[in-house]
């Protein structure tokens, strides 16, 4: 799961539906980089979640807005407001980190697995539309720049 | 999401993602994606699990290792099944009792009683896990309670505060209402969490009803974002189809 197959016919059509909306991308981009040992590691979520005191997600042209998760943030600050009631939200309520797999990160920078987390990592609410979502991307490809980060996880929700 | 790898990709920074749904991944092709076979809402696949969220990250990060791409690559490990049903059932029985009829009290009351009788079950979920997601409104949950049942009784109801517009208002008291009860019910015998919680919350609760009615208000409001709050925010398709005239092409 979720193999569509094994989805109800609503949340099929739904998924579906969203391929048409993908635009068509040109070219293939391909970064290389040093070992995985030597590089700096930023997290960024299309989940929705931000710490409890952050503006929640709203619909419009504001979906676009990015949050921005400290490096040294406590997963349990961590909430969700996403606009989709269409996944399942009690994994997160239990554990943070089977969203926003922070702690994990650190374990890994803690065992010399990665060299570094970034200072910063990045929240994005995944409903947002992709036209208006590709300047926020590039925006936070600067900031992860300066950051000196050399590797991006996203994970989805 | 894979298009943001997309672009930052294209920025110069190399980018490895978890991927939920193949088909989207395989459609947009970002440079790096591990598809997960994971339900929606769970991309690490097992809370409270370091070891096994910790295969899950090891794998993803693995396709760094990668020469070429794209890369999509299947991440074979299952999410143990441990949500066994006990021998006499009692797994999915509810120990509390939300049987009585939701007009024989009000829609009000009936929340107020429902919230209630959960009191004790939230408050040990917050003091188990030290953390509660129910906090998006600022509101406590009979405020929330009695806000929602008074929006449905009548809809010129207006926002519980100024600087929150009133479709915001519905999504997020909604959201935290739902998230009382789902964070109660994951700590009570036989705990109730992902679909079948799902399946709880709409199908057994007063809560459940009364947001199914207020899917309705939404939908005769004048107000279109309120309209497309109740279209589309509200009742997961697993549940409820999406009504005739409602934008299907939105992204969630």
């Amino acid at each position: 799961m979720p193999r569509l197959a094994e989805l109800g016919q609503w949340e099929r059509e739904l998924l579906l539906q969203m391929i048409d909306e993908i635009p068509a991308f040109s070219g293939q981009p391909w970064v290389a980089g040093p070992p995985l040992d030597e590089r700096r590691v930023a997290l960024i979520t299309t989940s929705g979640i931000h710490r409890r005191d952050d503006v929640a997600y709203a619909d419009g042209a504001v979906a676009n807005d990015y949050r921005v998760i400290p490096g040294d943030v406590d997963a349990d600050d961590l909430v969700m407001s996403h606009l989709s009631t269409n996944y399942d939200r009690t994994g997160f309520q239990q554990d943070a980190n089977v969203v926003f797999p922070i702690d994990r990160l650190r374990e890994l920078a803690d065992e010399g697995v990665i060299a570094s987390l970034a200072r910063y990592h990045y929240a994005f609410m995944g409903a947002a539309r992709l036209p208006g979502l590709e300047p926020k991307a590039r925006e936070v490809a600067g900031l992860l720049k300066r950051d000196a980060v050399d590797a991006v996880l996203l994970t989805p929700v | 999401m894979g298009a943001l790898a997309r672009w930052l990709e294209e920025e110069g920074i190399p980018t490895t993602q978890i991927s939920l749904v193949r088909e989207h991944t395989a459609a947009i092709r970002p440079p790096r994606a591990l598809w997960v076979p994971f339900i929606l809402g769970r991309p690490l696949g097992v809370p409270g699990d370091p070891a096994f969220q910790r295969r899950v990250l090891r794998a993803a990060l693995s396709l760094f290792d990668a020469t070429s791409g794209p890369v999509l690559e299947d991440y074979a490990e299952e999410v143990p099944v441990t949500d066994q049903p006990e021998e006499d059932g009692s797994v999915f029985a509810c120990p509390v009792n939300f049987s009585r009829p939701v007009e024989a009290e009000g829609l009000a009351g009936e929340l107020l009683r429902e919230v209630a009788a959960l009191a004790p079950w939230y408050e040990l979920a917050v003091s188990r896990r030290r953390r509660t997601t129910a906090t998006l409104s600022g509101l406590g949950p009979a405020e929330m309670a009695r806000f929602l049942a008074g929006f449905i009784a009548d809809p010129t109801t207006t926002s519980y505060r100024d600087d929150v517009p009133l479709p915001l208002a519905l999504r997020l008291v909604t959201q935290d209402l739902k998230a009382y009860y789902l964070e109660a019910a994951a700590v009570q015998p036989g705990a109730r969490v992902a679909l079948e919680a799902r399946e709880w919350f709409w199908r057994s609760t007063g809560a459940g009803q009364a947001f199914l009615r207020l899917r309705d208000v939404c939908l005769a409001h004048p107000d279109d974002t309120v309209k497309g709050f109740g279209a589309r925010s509200l009742v997961p398709l697993a549940i409820a189809p999406r009504p005739a005239g409602a934008d299907a092409l939105r992204r969630y």
